[in-house]
Protein backbone atom coordinates (compact mmCIF):
# COMPACT_ATOMS: atom_id res chain seq x y z
CA UNK A 1 0.00 0.00 0.00
CA UNK A 2 1.18 3.49 -0.83
CA UNK A 3 0.28 6.72 -2.56
CA UNK A 4 1.43 6.73 -6.17
CA UNK A 5 2.13 9.99 -7.97
CA UNK A 6 2.82 10.57 -11.65
CA UNK A 7 5.57 13.16 -12.09
CA UNK A 8 5.52 15.05 -15.35
CA UNK A 9 8.79 16.09 -16.95
CA UNK A 10 9.73 17.91 -20.09
CA UNK A 11 12.97 17.01 -21.81
CA UNK A 12 14.01 15.20 -18.67
CA UNK A 13 13.36 18.11 -16.31
CA UNK A 14 10.61 17.74 -13.74
CA UNK A 15 7.95 20.41 -13.99
CA UNK A 16 6.91 22.48 -11.00
CA UNK A 17 3.52 20.74 -11.09
CA UNK A 18 5.37 17.44 -10.57
CA UNK A 19 7.01 18.80 -7.43
CA UNK A 20 3.63 20.09 -6.28
CA UNK A 21 1.99 16.70 -6.97
CA UNK A 22 4.66 14.88 -4.92
CA UNK A 23 4.25 17.38 -2.06
CA UNK A 24 0.51 16.76 -2.13
CA UNK A 25 0.91 12.97 -2.31
CA UNK A 26 3.14 13.19 0.77
CA UNK A 27 0.36 15.06 2.58
CA UNK A 28 -2.11 12.26 1.80
CA UNK A 29 0.43 9.55 2.68
CA UNK A 30 0.97 11.16 6.09
CA UNK A 31 -2.79 11.16 6.72
CA UNK A 32 -2.96 7.46 5.79
CA UNK A 33 0.24 6.40 7.55
CA UNK A 34 1.97 5.27 4.37
CA UNK A 35 4.65 6.43 1.92
CA UNK A 36 4.86 8.00 -1.53
CA UNK A 37 6.04 6.23 -4.67
CA UNK A 38 6.62 8.45 -7.68
CA UNK A 39 6.61 7.22 -11.26
CA UNK A 40 8.64 9.08 -13.87
CA UNK A 41 8.80 8.61 -17.63
CA UNK A 42 12.20 9.62 -19.01
CA UNK A 43 12.82 12.07 -16.13
CA UNK A 44 16.38 12.88 -15.03
CA UNK A 45 17.66 13.36 -11.49
CA UNK A 46 14.72 11.36 -10.14
CA UNK A 47 16.24 11.22 -6.64
CA UNK A 48 15.43 14.96 -6.36
CA UNK A 49 11.76 13.98 -5.95
CA UNK A 50 12.76 12.93 -2.42
CA UNK A 51 12.99 16.63 -1.57
CA UNK A 52 9.21 16.82 -1.82
CA UNK A 53 8.40 13.56 -0.05
CA UNK A 54 8.87 10.59 -2.39
CA UNK A 55 10.37 7.52 -0.69
CA UNK A 56 10.70 5.57 -3.90
CA UNK A 57 10.85 6.47 -7.58
CA UNK A 58 9.93 4.04 -10.35
CA UNK A 59 11.99 5.10 -13.34
CA UNK A 60 10.77 4.31 -16.82
CA UNK A 61 13.40 5.04 -19.45
CA UNK A 62 12.21 4.20 -22.90
CA UNK A 63 12.71 5.98 -26.23
CA UNK A 64 9.34 4.68 -27.41
CA UNK A 65 7.81 7.03 -24.82
CA UNK A 66 9.71 10.12 -25.96
CA UNK A 67 6.52 11.72 -27.25
CA UNK A 68 3.59 11.79 -24.89
CA UNK A 69 1.08 9.04 -25.66
CA UNK A 70 -1.92 9.05 -23.34
CA UNK A 71 -2.69 5.36 -23.67
CA UNK A 72 0.87 4.21 -23.06
CA UNK A 73 1.53 6.65 -20.21
CA UNK A 74 -1.77 5.65 -18.59
CA UNK A 75 -0.75 1.98 -18.88
CA UNK A 76 2.56 2.76 -17.16
CA UNK A 77 0.84 4.56 -14.29
CA UNK A 78 -1.86 1.91 -13.86
CA UNK A 79 0.73 -0.89 -13.81
CA UNK A 80 2.86 1.00 -11.31
CA UNK A 81 -0.21 1.44 -9.11
CA UNK A 82 -0.94 -2.29 -9.29
CA UNK A 83 2.64 -3.27 -8.54
CA UNK A 84 2.78 -0.95 -5.54
CA UNK A 85 -0.71 -1.80 -4.32
CA UNK A 86 -1.46 1.92 -4.36
CA UNK A 87 -4.72 3.05 -2.81
CA UNK A 88 -4.44 6.58 -4.12
CA UNK A 89 -3.04 7.76 -7.46
CA UNK A 90 -2.27 11.48 -7.87
CA UNK A 91 -1.90 13.26 -11.22
CA UNK A 92 -1.52 16.95 -12.13
CA UNK A 93 -4.10 19.00 -14.02
CA UNK A 94 -1.87 19.67 -17.01
CA UNK A 95 -3.14 18.96 -20.53
CA UNK A 96 -1.35 15.60 -20.43
CA UNK A 97 -2.48 14.78 -16.89
CA UNK A 98 -6.11 15.43 -17.78
CA UNK A 99 -5.71 13.36 -20.96
CA UNK A 100 -4.42 10.26 -19.20
CA UNK A 101 -6.23 10.33 -15.81
CA UNK A 102 -9.59 8.98 -17.10
CA UNK A 103 -7.77 6.09 -18.78
CA UNK A 104 -5.90 5.29 -15.57
CA UNK A 105 -9.19 5.36 -13.65
CA UNK A 106 -10.87 2.87 -16.00
CA UNK A 107 -7.88 0.49 -15.87
CA UNK A 108 -7.92 0.53 -12.06
CA UNK A 109 -11.74 0.61 -11.81
CA UNK A 110 -11.17 3.64 -9.66
CA UNK A 111 -13.34 6.65 -8.92
CA UNK A 112 -11.65 9.77 -10.30
CA UNK A 113 -12.04 13.28 -8.95
CA UNK A 114 -10.40 16.10 -10.95
CA UNK A 115 -9.61 19.72 -9.95
CA UNK A 116 -8.99 18.78 -6.32
CA UNK A 117 -8.10 21.86 -4.29
CA UNK A 118 -6.63 20.42 -1.09
CA UNK A 119 -5.90 17.44 1.12
CA UNK A 120 -8.80 15.04 1.77
CA UNK A 121 -11.26 16.11 4.46
CA UNK A 122 -11.13 12.49 5.60
CA UNK A 123 -9.54 9.33 4.21
CA UNK A 124 -12.17 6.89 5.54
CA UNK A 125 -14.60 7.62 3.97
CA UNK A 126 -12.36 9.26 1.38
CA UNK A 127 -13.67 12.79 0.80
CA UNK A 128 -11.95 15.51 -1.19
CA UNK A 129 -12.90 19.03 -2.19
CA UNK A 130 -12.95 19.82 -5.89
CA UNK A 131 -13.75 23.02 -7.75
CA UNK A 132 -16.89 22.85 -9.90
CA UNK A 133 -18.92 25.26 -12.03
CA UNK A 134 -15.62 26.73 -13.25
CA UNK A 135 -14.52 27.87 -9.79
CA UNK A 136 -17.90 29.38 -8.94
CA UNK A 137 -18.35 26.64 -6.30
CA UNK A 138 -16.76 23.64 -4.64
CA UNK A 139 -18.05 20.14 -4.09
CA UNK A 140 -16.98 17.78 -1.33
CA UNK A 141 -16.93 14.46 -3.12
CA UNK A 142 -16.69 10.98 -1.71
CA UNK A 143 -14.85 8.30 -3.68
CA UNK A 144 -16.38 4.87 -3.10
CA UNK A 145 -13.88 2.59 -4.83
CA UNK A 146 -10.90 0.81 -3.21
CA UNK A 147 -8.47 2.74 -5.45
CA UNK A 148 -8.87 6.50 -5.82
CA UNK A 149 -7.56 8.68 -8.64
CA UNK A 150 -7.02 12.36 -7.83
CA UNK A 151 -6.38 15.17 -10.31
CA UNK A 152 -4.72 17.96 -8.33
CA UNK A 153 -5.72 21.48 -9.37
CA UNK A 154 -2.75 23.59 -10.39
CA UNK A 155 -1.24 25.90 -7.78
CA UNK A 156 -3.81 24.74 -5.22
CA UNK A 157 -1.46 23.04 -2.77
CA UNK A 158 1.95 24.51 -3.59
CA UNK A 159 5.39 22.96 -3.55
CA UNK A 160 6.39 21.85 -0.05
CA UNK A 161 9.81 20.60 1.00
CA UNK A 162 9.63 17.23 2.76
CA UNK A 163 13.17 15.98 3.05
CA UNK A 164 12.93 12.26 2.33
CA UNK A 165 15.60 10.04 0.90
CA UNK A 166 14.28 8.42 -2.22
CA UNK A 167 15.38 5.06 -3.56
CA UNK A 168 15.16 4.62 -7.31
CA UNK A 169 14.16 1.49 -9.15
CA UNK A 170 14.02 0.74 -12.88
CA UNK A 171 10.50 -0.03 -14.05
CA UNK A 172 9.74 -1.53 -17.47
CA UNK A 173 6.08 -2.43 -17.71
CA UNK A 174 4.36 -3.53 -20.89
CA UNK A 175 2.33 -0.80 -22.51
CA UNK A 176 0.24 -0.21 -25.59
CA UNK A 177 0.52 2.97 -27.63
CA UNK A 178 -2.67 2.25 -29.50
CA UNK A 179 -2.64 3.50 -33.07
CA UNK A 180 -1.90 7.12 -32.41
CA UNK A 181 1.18 8.65 -33.90
CA UNK A 182 2.54 12.14 -33.28
CA UNK A 183 3.27 13.75 -36.65
CA UNK A 184 4.54 17.08 -35.41
CA UNK A 185 4.68 19.27 -32.33
CA UNK A 186 4.35 23.01 -32.67
CA UNK A 187 5.38 24.73 -29.48
CA UNK A 188 7.07 28.04 -28.84
CA UNK A 189 9.97 27.22 -26.54
CA UNK A 190 10.87 30.83 -25.78
CA UNK A 191 7.47 31.82 -24.39
CA UNK A 192 6.00 31.23 -20.96
CA UNK A 193 2.80 29.20 -21.32
CA UNK A 194 -0.43 30.13 -19.56
CA UNK A 195 -0.41 26.67 -17.98
CA UNK A 196 3.03 27.09 -16.41
CA UNK A 197 3.02 30.83 -15.74
CA UNK A 198 3.25 32.30 -12.25
CA UNK A 199 2.10 35.64 -13.64
CA UNK A 200 -0.40 36.20 -16.44
CA UNK A 201 -0.98 39.56 -18.17
CA UNK A 202 -4.28 39.70 -20.00
CA UNK A 203 -5.79 42.26 -22.37
CA UNK A 204 -9.38 42.97 -23.36
CA UNK A 205 -11.42 45.02 -25.77
CA UNK A 206 -10.38 48.19 -23.93
CA UNK A 207 -7.09 47.99 -25.83
CA UNK A 208 -8.98 48.93 -29.00
CA UNK A 209 -7.02 46.79 -31.46
CA UNK A 210 -4.32 44.16 -31.97
CA UNK A 211 -1.77 46.84 -32.85
CA UNK A 212 -1.79 47.96 -29.20
CA UNK A 213 -0.56 44.65 -27.78
CA UNK A 214 3.06 45.79 -27.68
CA UNK A 215 2.63 47.24 -24.19
CA UNK A 216 0.96 44.03 -22.97
CA UNK A 217 3.96 42.07 -24.21
CA UNK A 218 6.34 44.60 -22.63
CA UNK A 219 4.60 44.17 -19.31
CA UNK A 220 4.65 40.38 -19.67
CA UNK A 221 8.36 40.44 -20.51
CA UNK A 222 9.37 42.46 -17.49
CA UNK A 223 7.33 40.15 -15.23
CA UNK A 224 8.35 36.90 -16.95
CA UNK A 225 4.62 36.43 -17.55
CA UNK A 226 2.42 34.69 -20.09
CA UNK A 227 0.08 36.83 -22.21
CA UNK A 228 -3.63 36.08 -22.36
CA UNK A 229 -6.82 37.74 -23.58
CA UNK A 230 -10.58 37.90 -23.11
CA UNK A 231 -13.08 36.02 -25.28
CA UNK A 232 -14.14 38.96 -27.52
CA UNK A 233 -10.49 39.64 -28.31
CA UNK A 234 -9.91 36.10 -29.55
CA UNK A 235 -13.29 35.99 -31.32
CA UNK A 236 -12.37 39.13 -33.26
CA UNK A 237 -9.07 37.53 -34.19
CA UNK A 238 -6.91 40.14 -32.46
CA UNK A 239 -5.14 37.34 -30.60
CA UNK A 240 -4.95 33.56 -31.11
CA UNK A 241 -7.56 31.29 -29.47
CA UNK A 242 -4.81 29.69 -27.44
CA UNK A 243 -4.63 32.94 -25.42
CA UNK A 244 -8.36 33.03 -24.60
CA UNK A 245 -8.87 32.57 -20.89
CA UNK A 246 -12.23 32.15 -19.22
CA UNK A 247 -15.00 29.64 -18.81
CA UNK A 248 -14.89 28.35 -22.38
CA UNK A 249 -11.20 29.10 -22.83
CA UNK A 250 -8.24 28.22 -20.69
CA UNK A 251 -8.41 28.29 -16.93
CA UNK A 252 -5.82 30.40 -15.12
CA UNK A 253 -4.45 29.57 -11.69
CA UNK A 254 -1.44 31.87 -11.49
CA UNK A 255 -0.06 33.70 -8.47
CA UNK A 256 -0.76 37.06 -10.11
CA UNK A 257 -3.29 37.90 -12.82
CA UNK A 258 -3.29 41.40 -14.32
CA UNK A 259 -6.38 42.33 -16.36
CA UNK A 260 -6.06 45.33 -18.63
CA UNK A 261 -9.09 46.78 -20.38
CA UNK A 262 -11.20 43.74 -19.44
CA UNK A 263 -14.61 44.60 -18.00
CA UNK A 264 -14.98 41.27 -16.20
CA UNK A 265 -17.88 39.29 -17.65
CA UNK A 266 -18.98 36.50 -15.31
CA UNK A 267 -17.56 33.86 -17.70
CA UNK A 268 -14.17 35.55 -17.72
CA UNK A 269 -14.06 35.91 -13.94
CA UNK A 270 -14.96 32.25 -13.49
CA UNK A 271 -12.02 31.16 -15.61
CA UNK A 272 -9.42 33.24 -13.77
CA UNK A 273 -10.86 32.94 -10.29
CA UNK A 274 -8.33 30.37 -9.11
CA UNK A 275 -5.55 32.95 -9.43
CA UNK A 276 -4.24 34.08 -6.07
CA UNK A 277 -3.95 37.85 -6.60
CA UNK A 278 -5.92 39.78 -9.19
CA UNK A 279 -5.15 43.29 -10.44
CA UNK A 280 -7.41 45.29 -12.71
CA UNK A 281 -6.58 48.36 -14.76
CA UNK A 282 -9.66 49.89 -16.38
CA UNK A 283 -10.94 53.39 -17.09
CA UNK A 284 -14.50 52.45 -16.10
CA UNK A 285 -14.86 52.42 -12.32
CA UNK A 286 -18.14 50.51 -12.74
CA UNK A 287 -16.46 47.58 -14.53
CA UNK A 288 -17.48 44.33 -12.74
CA UNK A 289 -13.84 43.29 -12.55
CA UNK A 290 -13.29 45.75 -9.70
CA UNK A 291 -15.59 43.61 -7.53
CA UNK A 292 -13.48 40.52 -8.21
CA UNK A 293 -10.02 42.10 -7.98
CA UNK A 294 -7.66 42.55 -5.05
CA UNK A 295 -6.01 45.70 -6.39
CA UNK A 296 -7.19 48.14 -8.99
CA UNK A 297 -6.29 51.31 -10.81
CA UNK A 298 -9.06 53.35 -12.41
CA UNK A 299 -7.29 54.89 -15.35
CA UNK A 300 -6.48 54.84 -19.02
CA UNK A 301 -4.53 51.68 -19.87
CA UNK A 302 -2.57 53.58 -22.52
CA UNK A 303 -1.13 55.80 -19.79
CA UNK A 304 -0.98 53.39 -16.85
CA UNK A 305 0.57 50.34 -18.52
CA UNK A 306 3.69 52.07 -19.92
CA UNK A 307 4.21 53.70 -16.49
CA UNK A 308 3.86 50.32 -14.83
CA UNK A 309 6.39 48.78 -17.23
CA UNK A 310 8.92 51.53 -16.38
CA UNK A 311 8.30 51.24 -12.66
CA UNK A 312 8.69 47.44 -12.76
CA UNK A 313 11.94 47.71 -14.72
CA UNK A 314 13.26 50.02 -12.02
CA UNK A 315 11.96 47.68 -9.30
CA UNK A 316 13.50 44.62 -10.95
CA UNK A 317 16.89 46.29 -11.34
CA UNK A 318 16.86 47.22 -7.64
CA UNK A 319 15.71 43.77 -6.51
CA UNK A 320 17.73 41.70 -8.93
CA UNK B 1 -19.59 7.26 -41.21
CA UNK B 2 -21.82 7.08 -38.15
CA UNK B 3 -21.16 9.88 -35.68
CA UNK B 4 -22.42 10.14 -32.13
CA UNK B 5 -22.20 13.53 -30.44
CA UNK B 6 -22.50 13.51 -26.65
CA UNK B 7 -24.49 16.46 -25.39
CA UNK B 8 -24.37 17.74 -21.81
CA UNK B 9 -27.30 19.77 -20.59
CA UNK B 10 -25.65 22.55 -18.57
CA UNK B 11 -26.54 25.91 -17.01
CA UNK B 12 -25.93 28.85 -19.31
CA UNK B 13 -22.54 30.47 -18.70
CA UNK B 14 -24.17 33.56 -17.13
CA UNK B 15 -26.05 31.51 -14.51
CA UNK B 16 -25.84 32.34 -10.83
CA UNK B 17 -24.74 29.19 -9.04
CA UNK B 18 -26.77 28.35 -5.92
CA UNK B 19 -27.56 25.17 -4.02
CA UNK B 20 -30.61 23.84 -2.19
CA UNK B 21 -31.57 21.02 0.18
CA UNK B 22 -28.85 21.68 2.67
CA UNK B 23 -26.31 22.48 -0.07
CA UNK B 24 -26.58 19.00 -1.58
CA UNK B 25 -28.39 19.86 -4.85
CA UNK B 26 -27.78 22.42 -7.59
CA UNK B 27 -30.59 24.98 -7.54
CA UNK B 28 -32.12 24.96 -11.02
CA UNK B 29 -34.59 27.70 -10.12
CA UNK B 30 -34.46 30.42 -12.77
CA UNK B 31 -31.55 28.76 -14.55
CA UNK B 32 -31.49 28.58 -18.32
CA UNK B 33 -30.01 25.33 -19.68
CA UNK B 34 -28.02 25.08 -22.90
CA UNK B 35 -25.93 22.64 -24.92
CA UNK B 36 -22.52 22.50 -23.23
CA UNK B 37 -20.34 24.92 -25.27
CA UNK B 38 -17.55 22.38 -25.85
CA UNK B 39 -20.17 19.90 -27.14
CA UNK B 40 -21.68 22.51 -29.45
CA UNK B 41 -18.33 22.98 -31.23
CA UNK B 42 -18.25 19.19 -31.72
CA UNK B 43 -21.85 19.08 -32.95
CA UNK B 44 -21.15 21.82 -35.48
CA UNK B 45 -18.08 19.94 -36.75
CA UNK B 46 -20.28 16.82 -37.04
CA UNK B 47 -22.69 18.84 -39.23
CA UNK B 48 -19.79 19.53 -41.56
CA UNK B 49 -19.10 15.78 -41.86
CA UNK B 50 -22.80 15.24 -42.53
CA UNK B 51 -23.01 17.86 -45.24
CA UNK B 52 -19.65 17.28 -46.95
CA UNK B 53 -19.07 13.57 -46.40
CA UNK B 54 -22.58 12.15 -45.98
CA UNK B 55 -22.14 11.14 -42.35
CA UNK B 56 -25.15 10.39 -40.17
CA UNK B 57 -25.22 12.24 -36.86
CA UNK B 58 -26.91 11.09 -33.69
CA UNK B 59 -26.84 12.97 -30.41
CA UNK B 60 -27.05 11.45 -26.95
CA UNK B 61 -27.58 12.67 -23.44
CA UNK B 62 -27.67 10.81 -20.14
CA UNK B 63 -30.31 12.49 -18.00
CA UNK B 64 -33.95 12.90 -17.04
CA UNK B 65 -36.82 14.16 -19.24
CA UNK B 66 -35.91 17.77 -18.37
CA UNK B 67 -32.93 17.52 -20.74
CA UNK B 68 -35.07 16.84 -23.82
CA UNK B 69 -35.35 20.49 -24.93
CA UNK B 70 -31.55 20.55 -25.16
CA UNK B 71 -31.59 17.41 -27.34
CA UNK B 72 -34.35 18.96 -29.49
CA UNK B 73 -32.13 21.98 -29.98
CA UNK B 74 -29.36 19.68 -31.24
CA UNK B 75 -31.88 18.13 -33.66
CA UNK B 76 -32.90 21.61 -34.79
CA UNK B 77 -29.26 22.40 -35.52
CA UNK B 78 -29.27 19.36 -37.81
CA UNK B 79 -28.64 16.06 -35.99
CA UNK B 80 -30.67 13.17 -37.46
CA UNK B 81 -31.72 11.34 -34.32
CA UNK B 82 -31.44 11.76 -30.57
CA UNK B 83 -31.08 9.27 -27.74
CA UNK B 84 -31.73 9.97 -24.09
CA UNK B 85 -30.53 7.43 -21.55
CA UNK B 86 -33.15 7.76 -18.87
CA UNK B 87 -31.13 8.08 -15.66
CA UNK B 88 -29.75 11.06 -13.77
CA UNK B 89 -26.15 11.90 -14.66
CA UNK B 90 -24.58 11.30 -11.26
CA UNK B 91 -20.85 10.95 -11.87
CA UNK B 92 -18.62 10.90 -14.93
CA UNK B 93 -17.71 7.23 -14.67
CA UNK B 94 -21.32 6.02 -14.62
CA UNK B 95 -22.20 8.37 -17.51
CA UNK B 96 -19.29 6.92 -19.51
CA UNK B 97 -20.58 3.38 -18.83
CA UNK B 98 -24.07 4.35 -20.04
CA UNK B 99 -22.64 5.95 -23.17
CA UNK B 100 -20.45 2.90 -23.82
CA UNK B 101 -23.62 0.82 -24.02
CA UNK B 102 -25.10 3.25 -26.58
CA UNK B 103 -21.89 3.21 -28.62
CA UNK B 104 -21.73 -0.60 -28.67
CA UNK B 105 -25.37 -0.96 -29.71
CA UNK B 106 -25.21 1.81 -32.32
CA UNK B 107 -21.89 0.82 -33.93
CA UNK B 108 -20.60 4.39 -34.15
CA UNK B 109 -17.31 5.09 -35.93
CA UNK B 110 -16.69 8.49 -34.39
CA UNK B 111 -17.82 9.82 -31.03
CA UNK B 112 -17.42 13.53 -30.34
CA UNK B 113 -17.83 14.82 -26.80
CA UNK B 114 -16.79 18.11 -25.27
CA UNK B 115 -13.41 18.26 -23.53
CA UNK B 116 -15.35 19.00 -20.35
CA UNK B 117 -18.77 20.20 -19.27
CA UNK B 118 -18.93 23.69 -17.85
CA UNK B 119 -20.88 22.55 -14.78
CA UNK B 120 -18.85 19.78 -13.16
CA UNK B 121 -15.68 20.33 -15.24
CA UNK B 122 -14.96 16.61 -14.90
CA UNK B 123 -13.29 16.18 -18.27
CA UNK B 124 -13.41 12.42 -17.83
CA UNK B 125 -16.29 11.12 -19.93
CA UNK B 126 -14.55 11.10 -23.36
CA UNK B 127 -11.42 9.34 -22.09
CA UNK B 128 -13.33 6.80 -20.03
CA UNK B 129 -15.70 6.11 -22.91
CA UNK B 130 -12.75 5.50 -25.26
CA UNK B 131 -11.05 3.18 -22.80
CA UNK B 132 -14.22 1.19 -22.11
CA UNK B 133 -15.13 0.80 -25.80
CA UNK B 134 -11.55 0.22 -26.97
CA UNK B 135 -11.55 3.22 -29.32
CA UNK B 136 -8.66 5.58 -29.95
CA UNK B 137 -8.84 8.84 -28.08
CA UNK B 138 -7.76 12.40 -28.80
CA UNK B 139 -8.40 14.98 -26.09
CA UNK B 140 -8.51 18.80 -26.31
CA UNK B 141 -9.00 18.37 -30.04
CA UNK B 142 -8.96 21.60 -32.11
CA UNK B 143 -9.00 20.18 -35.63
CA UNK B 144 -10.39 16.94 -37.02
CA UNK B 145 -10.26 15.50 -40.55
CA UNK B 146 -11.45 12.02 -41.54
CA UNK B 147 -10.70 10.28 -44.87
CA UNK B 148 -12.08 6.75 -44.99
CA UNK B 149 -10.92 5.40 -41.65
CA UNK B 150 -7.79 7.58 -41.48
CA UNK B 151 -7.89 10.48 -39.07
CA UNK B 152 -5.73 13.58 -38.76
CA UNK B 153 -6.32 15.51 -35.57
CA UNK B 154 -4.68 18.45 -33.87
CA UNK B 155 -4.56 18.50 -30.11
CA UNK B 156 -3.94 21.54 -27.93
CA UNK B 157 -1.07 20.97 -25.52
CA UNK B 158 0.29 23.31 -22.84
CA UNK B 159 1.89 26.10 -24.84
CA UNK B 160 1.25 24.79 -28.33
CA UNK B 161 -0.31 22.09 -30.42
CA UNK B 162 0.43 18.60 -31.66
CA UNK B 163 -0.66 16.97 -34.90
CA UNK B 164 -1.69 13.32 -34.61
CA UNK B 165 -2.53 10.54 -37.04
CA UNK B 166 -4.91 7.83 -35.93
CA UNK B 167 -7.86 5.86 -37.21
CA UNK B 168 -11.50 5.06 -36.53
CA UNK B 169 -13.10 4.06 -34.22
CA UNK B 170 -12.23 7.23 -32.36
CA UNK B 171 -13.47 9.26 -29.42
CA UNK B 172 -12.68 12.97 -29.41
CA UNK B 173 -12.73 15.40 -26.50
CA UNK B 174 -13.47 18.55 -28.46
CA UNK B 175 -13.39 22.28 -27.87
CA UNK B 176 -13.31 25.60 -29.69
CA UNK B 177 -11.11 25.22 -32.76
CA UNK B 178 -13.02 22.18 -34.09
CA UNK B 179 -15.06 25.02 -35.56
CA UNK B 180 -14.90 28.73 -34.86
CA UNK B 181 -17.38 30.60 -32.71
CA UNK B 182 -18.73 32.26 -35.88
CA UNK B 183 -19.51 28.82 -37.37
CA UNK B 184 -21.96 27.96 -34.59
CA UNK B 185 -25.53 27.74 -35.84
CA UNK B 186 -28.66 29.22 -34.38
CA UNK B 187 -31.55 26.90 -35.25
CA UNK B 188 -33.88 28.44 -37.83
CA UNK B 189 -37.66 27.98 -37.88
CA UNK B 190 -37.46 25.18 -40.44
CA UNK B 191 -34.92 23.32 -38.32
CA UNK B 192 -37.05 23.76 -35.22
CA UNK B 193 -40.16 22.45 -37.03
CA UNK B 194 -38.25 19.46 -38.42
CA UNK B 195 -36.76 18.69 -35.02
CA UNK B 196 -40.24 18.09 -33.62
CA UNK B 197 -40.74 15.07 -35.86
CA UNK B 198 -37.22 13.64 -35.67
CA UNK B 199 -36.80 10.50 -33.54
CA UNK B 200 -35.87 10.98 -29.87
CA UNK B 201 -35.34 7.51 -28.43
CA UNK B 202 -35.61 7.05 -24.69
CA UNK B 203 -33.42 4.20 -23.58
CA UNK B 204 -33.46 2.55 -20.19
CA UNK B 205 -30.09 2.67 -18.43
CA UNK B 206 -27.59 -0.18 -18.14
CA UNK B 207 -26.47 -1.30 -14.69
CA UNK B 208 -23.74 1.09 -13.63
CA UNK B 209 -22.75 2.08 -10.15
CA UNK B 210 -21.53 5.59 -9.37
CA UNK B 211 -17.92 5.55 -8.16
CA UNK B 212 -18.08 9.02 -6.65
CA UNK B 213 -20.82 11.03 -4.99
CA UNK B 214 -21.07 14.65 -3.92
CA UNK B 215 -21.64 15.00 -0.16
CA UNK B 216 -22.14 18.74 -0.21
CA UNK B 217 -21.53 21.91 -2.21
CA UNK B 218 -19.85 25.07 -0.99
CA UNK B 219 -19.56 28.55 -2.37
CA UNK B 220 -16.27 30.43 -2.24
CA UNK B 221 -15.80 32.65 0.82
CA UNK B 222 -16.85 36.24 0.10
CA UNK B 223 -13.99 38.35 -1.13
CA UNK B 224 -12.77 41.52 0.52
CA UNK B 225 -13.13 44.85 -1.27
CA UNK B 226 -10.72 45.85 -3.98
CA UNK B 227 -7.91 48.16 -2.90
CA UNK B 228 -7.87 51.08 -5.30
CA UNK B 229 -4.62 52.90 -5.85
CA UNK B 230 -4.03 55.96 -8.03
CA UNK B 231 -0.46 55.41 -9.17
CA UNK B 232 1.82 52.60 -10.27
CA UNK B 233 4.34 53.21 -7.47
CA UNK B 234 1.76 52.25 -4.88
CA UNK B 235 0.66 49.25 -6.94
CA UNK B 236 4.18 47.84 -7.26
CA UNK B 237 4.77 48.46 -3.56
CA UNK B 238 1.60 46.58 -2.57
CA UNK B 239 2.27 43.68 -4.92
CA UNK B 240 5.76 43.34 -3.48
CA UNK B 241 5.26 44.01 0.23
CA UNK B 242 1.65 43.04 0.90
CA UNK B 243 0.64 40.45 -1.71
CA UNK B 244 4.24 39.21 -2.08
CA UNK B 245 3.70 38.11 -5.68
CA UNK B 246 6.54 40.06 -7.31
Amino acid sequence: MSVLVYTESEQGKFKKIAQEAVSYAKGIADMMGTTVTAVSVNGEDTASLGNYGASKVLEVNNDALKNFNAEAYADVVAKAAQQEGAQVVVLSSSANGKYMAPLVAVSLEAGYVPNVTGLPESTDPFKVKQSVFTNKAFAVTEINTPVKVIGLAKNAYGVKENDTSATTEAFSPEFSKGEIEVVSVDKATDKVTIADAEVVVSGGRGLKGPENWGMIEDLANVLGAATACSKPVSDMGWRPHSEHVGQTGKPVASNLYIAIGISGAIQHLAGINASKVKVVINNDPEAPFFKAADYGIVGDAFEVVPQLVEKLKEFKSQNA
Amino acid sequence: MKILVCISHVPDTTSKINFTEGDTQFDTNGVQFVINPNDEFGLTRAMWFKEKQGASVHVVNVGGPETEPTLRKALAIGADEAIRVNTPATDGFSVAKQLAQVVKEGGYDLVIAGRESIDYNGGMVPGMLAKITGAHFVNTCISLEVEGTEVTAIREIDGGKETLKTSLPLVVGGQKGLVEESDLRIPNMRGIMQARSKPLHVKEPAEASAETSVSKFEKPAPKGDVKLVDNVDDLVNLLHNEAKVI
